[in-house]
């Protein structure tokens, strides 16, 4: 097999994975300290895309556009938390399930009024465009080597918030064991409100990220949204580290189905069956992943130290 | 499940009788159209019965349940595309390969609880999608047309005619709700429901908890694959969508919207989701600016759902 | 709960209140999910198009009732009964999706009514299960894909990659390409739809078989994403890139709007464009800049199309929709001034017309467009009328 080949696609694999954890990681965050099933985590990587989109139209600098939406995000969901999720905390997984896919219908319906059906297409700046050369013959686009960059460092900062500050520590007592972390004195309300409002940015800042190469559209964060439930489900939930781990697999292993399961498959079966089995046993890949993985560890890869099921 | 007379009651009531004259009622109002409306309300009100067993009842959040929807449509597009059109070979068919793959993933899914049991639910439910999608034979993506629906070989059931259609769906729908009631007051309803709140305890005293959980299981998936059985005869048509996860999920919606572990309530569900979209989407386009909103609003004051909201106890309670 | 009920009743008696024009037509298409922006270019040249008519047909007024799809075949089903029960529509017309049609087709069909697609030309329809009373007035999924395989031919296209998303259509677009195209396919990838967005996977591969050609066809807002994928790979200066149905002109303001210049200049084939010199598409064009501020794409030239096609056949039969039997005999004579200019129905109600080269280009104000280039293929009937015998 082409050596070239099989790196650019390790390499599509990792940036694929960086964009999971950036959602995963929000996702995994939430679900594990708030026990909350948020299906709306989605809808804030959608919305990530067409308020950083416009930022970036406005000021005509995808930089400037990415660090205004930072604060815009957090404060979106530090509102949505405030409003519509503060009362669902306790209330059975079911019940969450309803109401934020009534906030999944708001939202995509809002950003049609606002935006309109068509999307939004963000230009990417000209010093980001083109490829770049890797060394022994690879090359790359410059835009994809940036994201895997960008998420490395998000993964860097994430890892020292949680694992070395006093914030972190309150994050970690709260996935391990929430009730026992407020009976000791934790402002709950408040965590619940950072943890939320960065999910939020994690989930803008991989929505925004994606559309320079993907375009803004209506509904873009659902397919994401699975995945990355499957992601923190393998990673084990309340856990930064499996989802970081998680996330990588998954994009990779997706990647890899894609790109060499139809070459595989002709080993075994006739070209035209090869043909017809590959594109759908690749989208299955990563479920059948998750089915074996839960098989055989049904709380996940890292389950959070000190944690019970998490449901 | 009490005897005294609640709003809830009065709303059950009344539906089932609506559901029973509404071949008369409608075309008498002229409005034919509500006929097909209420045939396909009945059939996701099977399908949300069956998840209510095993998700209200049993606690078993299934988020791939509509993949029996699809497995009982298609053996019915599937024989029908091979010109084997007889009901007698078709619905046992369906009713088998039913009971066969939510066998199978009883056993893998059951080892799990919470929300791993709803993603290997999913994950299993997206195979067999995406299975569906990648049989060019019958029409991947695009589904199969169905020309002739299922024969019962009597001049009694013959599913040409709208009415009888019509009437098929009712009388399978009310044998699904005795059944669900049936099962729930029985012993077997009464150990699922304590294995709910308190798995480990059942089982210290001497019952195989494991072994009821996986027949309703099985029970949820035959019943559902009936549902998916009568909405290929009814649609005239089976696709990969019909087992996509947006149903699955569209079904837990019914359930909870209904009133989780109540009798009456996922047909309510399915009624009040199904007659809502119907009516706001003829409104506006933007009708989901106003229906999350008000999903959200049921989840915030009507625990319990609308039976909830009208009285009716779970048997949560 | 019962005021819910009484409440929905209320409303849907108030829309399906009889309207007062003498005729209805059902028109179903894409106007919610992000393939609306299809269901928009279509809805706007109907309404163009009654503008122009001065909403009659001969002396009747005319009504046009939309039906949303929802991207979805069940839920185009149910819009399409909906039009036929409730609406009690005298034709149908529209649908974007071929799976769509397949499924509906049957509910109109059945209650003995004529359907006109305004775009989707799916196989079956074409050939075993055409009917008499289905038209389609744009094209067999086919043609267009087998025009390009002839454009790759005549340009000596020796090797080609094939990348198009894994639904029926798509098939279809592969399979026209594959039966006219005489070099040799290198690599073919189906991806998921309408979900992929991002193909760096496949963009690798197309790099590794380093093809003199890449075919592609992603119809929608799929399109500017991929090519934008196309060009940051580096591509888009060494390979040429072939296409049907993905640069129009819903997808070129995206382009220009992205700023990617790579893309004038892309070839692709078609039976229409904007720029055809005959006075009905003029007419149409300028009414429909003048009116939306965007150019038309094929698919609104198409339900313009669609408009005068059936205006055509109801002034013929004297206003009398109800005459299913003269209305066919006047739709299979397509006696219309059509924005494709002249062209025949077929024996399986398909249309017999030109397909053309068509290139992107920026018109005198800067704006992004395709114009029409030589023909490529002349008076083309699909492979599957030979398959159609006529008689229900």
């Amino acid at each position: 097999m082409d050596y070239i080949l099989l790196v650019e696609q390790l390499l599509n694999g990792f940036q694929l994975g960086i964009i999971l954890f950036l959602m995963a990681a929000g996702l995994t965050l939430v679900f594990g300290i708030m026990d909350l099933v948020n299906l709306a985590h989605g809808s804030l990587f959608m919305i990530g895309a067409f308020v950083g989109g416009t930022l970036t139209l406005v000021t005509d600098s995808l930089v400037l556009g990415a660090v205004l939406m930072v604060p815009a995000m957090f404060a979106i969901g530090v509102l949505v938390e405030t409003i519509a999720l503060r009362t669902l905390y306790r209330r059975s997984h079911l019940d969450q399930v309803l109401a934020t896919f009534g906030l999944i219908l708001f939202f995509n319906e809002a950003t049609r009024l606002i935006w309109g059906p068509a999307g939004l297409a963000v230009p990417l700046p000209e010093f980001l465009e083109g490829t770049v050369a890797l060394g022994a013959g690879i090359t790359y686009p410059l835009y994809r080597v940036v994201i895997i960059v960008i998420g490395l460092l998000v993964a860097l900062g994430l890892y020292l918030l949680v694992a070395q500050t006093r914030f972190g520590m309150l994050v970690r007592a709260g996935a391990s064991n929430r009730v026992m972390a407020g009976a000791l004195g934790v402002n709950i309300p408040v965590l619940f409100s950072l943890v939320f409002g960065i999910g939020a940015v994690l989930a803008g800042l991989a929505g925004l990220i994606i559309t320079p190469i993907t375009q803004a559209a209506i509904g873009m964060g659902e397919d994401v949204l699975i995945l990355a439930f499957v992601v923190i489900v393998i990673g084990g939930i309340g856990s930064v580290r499996g989802a970081f781990v998680a996330a990588l697999l998954t994009g990779i292993i997706d990647t890899m189905g894609r790109s060499f399961l139809d070459v595989v498959l002709l080993l075994f079966l006739p070209a035209n069956a090869a043909e017809s089995a590959g594109p759908a046993l690749s989208s299955m890949l990563i479920y059948i992943l998750m089915a074996g993985i839960l098989f055989f560890r049904p709380q996940g890869l890292f389950p959070p130290r000190g944690a019970t099921a998490a449901s | 499940m009490r005897s005294q007379l609640t709003p809830a009651h009065a709303v059950a009531t009344l539906l089932i009788v609506l559901c029973a004259t509404i071949p008369y009622l409608a075309p008498a109002l002229d409005e034919p159209f509500y006929v097909i409306v209420f045939a396909r309300i009945m059939i996701w009100a099977i399908a949300a019965i069956s998840l209510n067993l095993i998700m209200g009842f049993g606690g078993m959040i299934s988020f791939g349940h509509a993949v029996y929807l699809g497995i009982g449509g298609y053996a019915v597009g599937i024989l029908g595309f091979h010109d084997v059109t007889s009901a007698w070979i078709q619905l046992p068919i369906a009713i088998g390969l039913c009971a066969l793959v939510a066998l199978v993933f009883g056993v893998i899914c059951l080892r799990t609880r919470g929300i791993y049991f709803i993603m290997i639910t999913l994950a299993l439910a997206q195979m067999v999608f995406f299975l569906s999608v990648s049989a060019e034979r019958y029409g991947s993506d695009d589904g199969l047309n169905i020309l002739w629906r299922s024969e019962f070989g009597s001049g009694l059931i013959d599913l040409e005619d709208g009415v009888v259609m019509y009437y098929t769906i009712f009388a399978v729908l009310l044998g699904c709700l005795l059944l669900q009631w049936r099962m729930v007051v029985s012993r077997f309803g009464m150990v699922l429901r304590a294995s709910q709140s308190n798995d480990t305890r059942v089982q210290a005293i001497g019952i195989p908890t494991y072994r009821y959980r996986l027949a309703a299981f099985v029970i949820a998936g035959v019943m559902c694959g009936l549902a998916g059985f009568l909405q290929a005869n009814l649609e005239r048509f089976v696709s990969p969508d019909m087992m996509n996860w947006h149903r699955s999920g569209e079904l837990i919606l019914m359930t909870v919207l209904g009133g989780t572990a109540t009798l009456f309530g996922p047909l309510v569900g399915a009624v009040v989701f199904l007659l809502l979209s119907e009516t706001l989407s003829t409104i506006t386009i933007h009708w989901h600016l106003v229906f999350g909103p008000f999903l959200i609003l049921v989840v915030l004051f009507a625990r319990g759902g609308v039976m909830g909201l009208l009285g009716s106890r779970t048997t949560r309670d | 709960m019962l005021k819910r009920l009484a409440a929905a009743a209320a409303v849907a008696a108030i829309a399906s209140s009889p309207a007062s024009a003498d005729i209805k037509i059902g028109f179903v298409t894409t106007l919610t999910t992000p393939a609306a922006v299809i269901g928009r270019d279509m809805r706007d040249a109907v309404e163009l198009a009654l503008e122009h008519i001065d909403g009659r047909m001969g002396s009747e007024t005319v009504e046009v009732i939309y039906g949303d799809d929802e991207f979805n075949a069940q839920k185009g089903k149910q819009a399409t009964e909906r039009l036929i029960l409730r609406d009690d529509v005298d034709l149908v017309t529209g649908y974007i999706w071929s799976n769509v049609l397949l499924a509906s087709a049957p509910v109109v069909l059945g209650a003995g009514k004529i359907l006109i697609s305004a775009n989707a030309g799916p196989a079956p329809l074409a050939g075993r299960r055409c009917h008499e009373n289905f038209f389609n007035i744009s094209w067999q999924n086919d043609q267009t894909p087998m025009a390009l395989g002839e454009l790759l031919n005549r340009d000596g296209v020796g090797s080609l990659y094939i990348v198009a998303p894994n639904y029926v259509a798509g098939q279809n677009m592969v399979a026209g390409v594959e039966r006219v195209f005489a070099g040799e396919v290198v690599g073919k990838d189906m991806t998921v739809w309408p979900s992929q967005r991002d193909w760096s996977a496949e963009l690798s591969k197309i790099k590794a078989a380093g093809p003199e050609g890449v075919f592609i066809f992603y119809p929608g807002p799929a399109g500017p994403a991929f090519v934008k994928q196309y060009q940051q790979a580096g591509l888009i200066e060494t390979i040429p890139l072939f296409s049907v149905y993905t640069f129009d002109s819903i997808s070129l303001p995206l382009f220009q709007e992205a700023r990617i210049d790579a893309v004038l200049g892309s070839r692709m084939t078609q039976f229409w464009a904007p720029d055809m010199e005959n006075e009905q598409n003029q007419r149409f064009v300028a009414a429909f800049r003048n009116k939306y501020g965007r150019y038309p794409s094929l698919y609104a030239a198409q339900s313009y199309d669609s408009m005068f096609f059936i205006k055509s056949a109801v002034e013929a039969v004297g206003g009398n929709i109800q005459d299913v039997d003269g209305m066919r005999a006047a739709l299979r004579k397509a006696e219309f001034p059509s924005v494709r200019g002249q062209f025949r129905i077929g024996s399986n109600h398909f249309p017999i017309q030109n397909f053309y080269e068509r290139r992107v280009v920026e018109d005198a104000n800067g704006n992004w467009t395709t114009s029409v280039g030589p023909v490529v293929l002349e008076d083309h009937q699909d492979p599957y009328a030979s398959q159609c015998e006529m008689g229900g």
